[in-house]
């Protein structure tokens, strides 16, 4: 594959040219209902975007950490006090700095990732997951002294123009989450990818290559905090259009996790395949309890049995494919490309034997 | 004086006994980890589903209470079959981070099917001990601890003397450790590997059931005792993974300083600061002693 443009081949620009057509012209002159908007397609990029910083750190660098959404947490409340505070840094720049914000905690919480691994960091990335809520919910200073627990989001504004329409909304969150995931796949594939992934493959050897650990790991977790941060931010101004810390509990960090492993560990793609799985599941289960057995099913069952296909469907995943559903699209893929050419190869011998 | 003493002291037991509920959920992580070197996430859940399924067998079934607890005890033995067949047996090779992950998959499963079998709603387990202040010991030592506390606290000692007993001196005991130290070696001077497993997996689960109990006498048996169960884990770090005597040691120090910290310092803070608090001690001990107080020190080959 000779690079055409930069250091891209010419599959990756149609792919991008593909996903930019599908998602700038076909979804916004088809689909017309609101419900598509608000309900599965906002909150699909801002988990997307998520498990793009979660992919980071557990997919490229191989920490398991499990704070997800308190870096999520700290970058919604960070963009609700910037924009509160600092009206003139306007929408775009609160979302960079509150993504910033997000950064610097995941320094500090990425730090013991230099000490140890695996089950042990996962505790310690736990305490960032307690810790950022309850410091939201018990100074009043980040909640604006907001004595209901829920406050409202502020309208986004971006130059002077509002973006109150779930479809002006839908196209702020597919602005950043196209931003950054370009930039997710640049750093993947450069060398601050490499360096990650030596790392997550074999520690000891990448530090003996020169490869600096520190600067590997804490670049990792600040970047990973960033991302999740403004899809924090995204999240809370896009789709809840509120904020509340109960919204960023270790629930949603677990289904990042999901979204994260099944999906796929270390592929960029495999973060929306599994951020789309694991939103659109339950509404199919839904739409499967109210429309073939007409609401006999009770909808904590449902929520039950749903939470115990996602638990068998990792143990599934991490028995057959541990490299998710991202691995099964290439497969695939490859599958019938190979019929394809054995197809090919056939009709040429065949017509080599008529001659 | 003697008030701010005997307080100091007040919060200091009520603290250590508390910690001893912390202990008997770590035991079960323990137990597996000791076992086969594998971290079950699923503890927590397997807390919750065991001690659901008893109140359920016990107030849906009108099942007198011992009766109830040996079915839920059997409940957890075919749950530790299940898993040694359909999870940790297919994931014989997997890395620790695979099997780990397919843990928090069981624990999801299990959770998944406490609900969908008996329920959402918080249900009260009544076991006889009530949790208020002991008469005698309010009024001989002005202490003020709760009977609940003081069962758990014998229950946990209990618990883990018998549970040292038997990897200790037990041939079973043995086979276990032989097992945790070096899988196929152990194998193949004949310890059946697929029998070792079911027992510890059973003996976890029947762990989680009697630290079911305490919990769900306590707080009631609710979804939350998943989290409470999370809570374990600093327990662990600070007691260190493969040490039944670290675990309640782990225990007795998260509880007597969590609850100090919260009656002493947290007024400063707005309260509610031992959500937290034991994990960031723990990372204090990650950072200075990461193999815990008692675990055996982690070295990794090249």
């Amino acid at each position: 594959m000779k690079p055409i443009f930069m250091t891209y081949t010419k599959k990756d620009l149609i792919n991008l040219g593909v996903c930019m057509i599908l998602s700038v012209i076909i979804i916004p002159t088809f689909i017309k209902t609101e419900y598509w908007y608000t309900s599965i397609l906002i909150p699909w990029l801002c988990l997307a975007l998520a498990t793009i910083g979660q992919q980071i750190v557990m997919g490229y660098t191989g920490q398991l950490a499990l704070g997800a959404a308190g870096f999520m947490a700290a970058g919604a409340f960070a963009m609700f006090n910037l924009i509160l505070r600092v009206p003139d840094l306007g929408f775009v720049g609160s979302l960079i700095v509150s993504g910033l914000i997000a950064a610097a905690f995941g320094i500090l919480f990425g730090l013991p990732s230099l000490k140890v691994r695996g089950i042990y960091l996962m505790v310690a990335t736990l305490a960032s997951q307690f810790f950022i809520i309850w410091m939201i919910d018990k100074f009043g200073w980040f909640k604006n002294y907001d004595s209901s627990g829920i406050i409202t989001a502020q309208d986004i504004v971006i130059l002077g123009k509002p973006f109150t329409t779930p479809l002006a909304m839908y196209f702020v969150c597919l602005a950043v989450t196209t931003v950054l995931t370009l930039l997710a796949m640049n750093m993947a594939r450069g060398s601050t990818g490499r360096n990650w992934m030596a790392v997550r493959d074999m520690d000891i050897a990448a530090e003996s290559m020169g490869v600096s650990l520190l600067r590997t790991k804490v670049q990792a977790f600040a970047i990973s905090a960033f991302y999740c941060g403004v899809a924090g931010a995204l999240f809370a101004f896009c789709y809840l259009k509120s904020l509340e810390p109960v919204a960023f509990d270790i629930k949603l960090s677990f289904k990042i996790l999901f979204m994260c492993i099944l999906g796929g560990l270390g592929t960029i793609n495999g973060a929306f395949i599994g951020a789309a799985f694991i939103l659109l599941f339950p509404v199919l289960l839904n739409a499967i309890g109210n429309n073939v057995f007409h609401g006999a099913i009770d909808a904590t069952i449902i929520s039950s049995i749903e939470q115990v296909i996602f638990g068998l469907l990792m143990i599934i995943f991490m028995i057959y494919e541990p490299l998710g559903m991202a691995k099964l699209w290439e497969n695939l893929k490859q599958k019938i490309k190979s019929k394809l050419l054995s197809s090919e190869v056939k009709s040429l011998e065949s017509s080599k034997i008529k001659n | 004086m003697v008030n701010e003493l005997l307080f100091f002291m007040e919060v200091l037991v009520g603290g250590l006994l508390a910690g001893t509920m912390y202990s008997l959920v770590a035991l079960g992580f323990v137990l597996i980890f000791k076992a086969s070197a594998t971290f079950n996430f699923s503890q927590g859940a397997m807390v919750f589903f065991s001690v659901l399924a008893f109140c359920g067998f016990m107030q849906d079934f009108n099942i007198p209470f011992v009766l109830a607890f040996i079915l839920a005890a059997l409940l957890m033995v075919v749950v530790g079959l299940c898993t040694e067949r359909f999870v940790l047996r297919p994931l014989m090779n997997a890395s620790e981070d695979t099997v780990l992950m397919a843990t928090i998959g069981l624990g999801y499963v299990l959770e998944g099917l406490a609900q969908a079998a008996w329920g959402v709603e918080v249900r009260r387990l009544d076991l006889g001990i009530g949790d208020f202040p002991v008469p005698w010991i309010a009024d001989n030592l002005k202490l003020f601890i709760s009977a609940l506390d003081i069962t758990a606290g014998l229950v946990a000692t209990i618990m883990i003397i018998g549970l040292f007993l038997l990897f200790k001196y037990t041939k079973i005991g043995l086979g276990l450790r032989a097992v945790a130290d070096d899988a196929g070696a152990a194998s193949s001077i004949g310890i059946p590997l697929k029998h070792i497993m079911l027992l510890v997996w059973s003996a976890a689960g029947v762990v989680a059931l009697v630290a079911g109990c305490m919990w769900g006498a306590r707080a009631g048996v609710q979804f939350a005792l998943v989290d409470l169960a999370l809570k374990a884990l600093p327990v662990l770090i600070i007691g260190g993974f493969s040490s039944i005597p670290g675990a309640i040691i782990g225990g007795l120090i998260i509880g007597a300083v969590e609850k100090i910290l919260e009656v002493y310092i947290g007024p400063f803070f707005g309260g509610a600061i031992e959500g937290w608090a034991p994990y960031v001690l723990a990372i204090f001990f990650l950072l200075y002693r990461p193999e815990g107080l008692f675990g055996e020190k982690i070295i990794r080959r090249v």
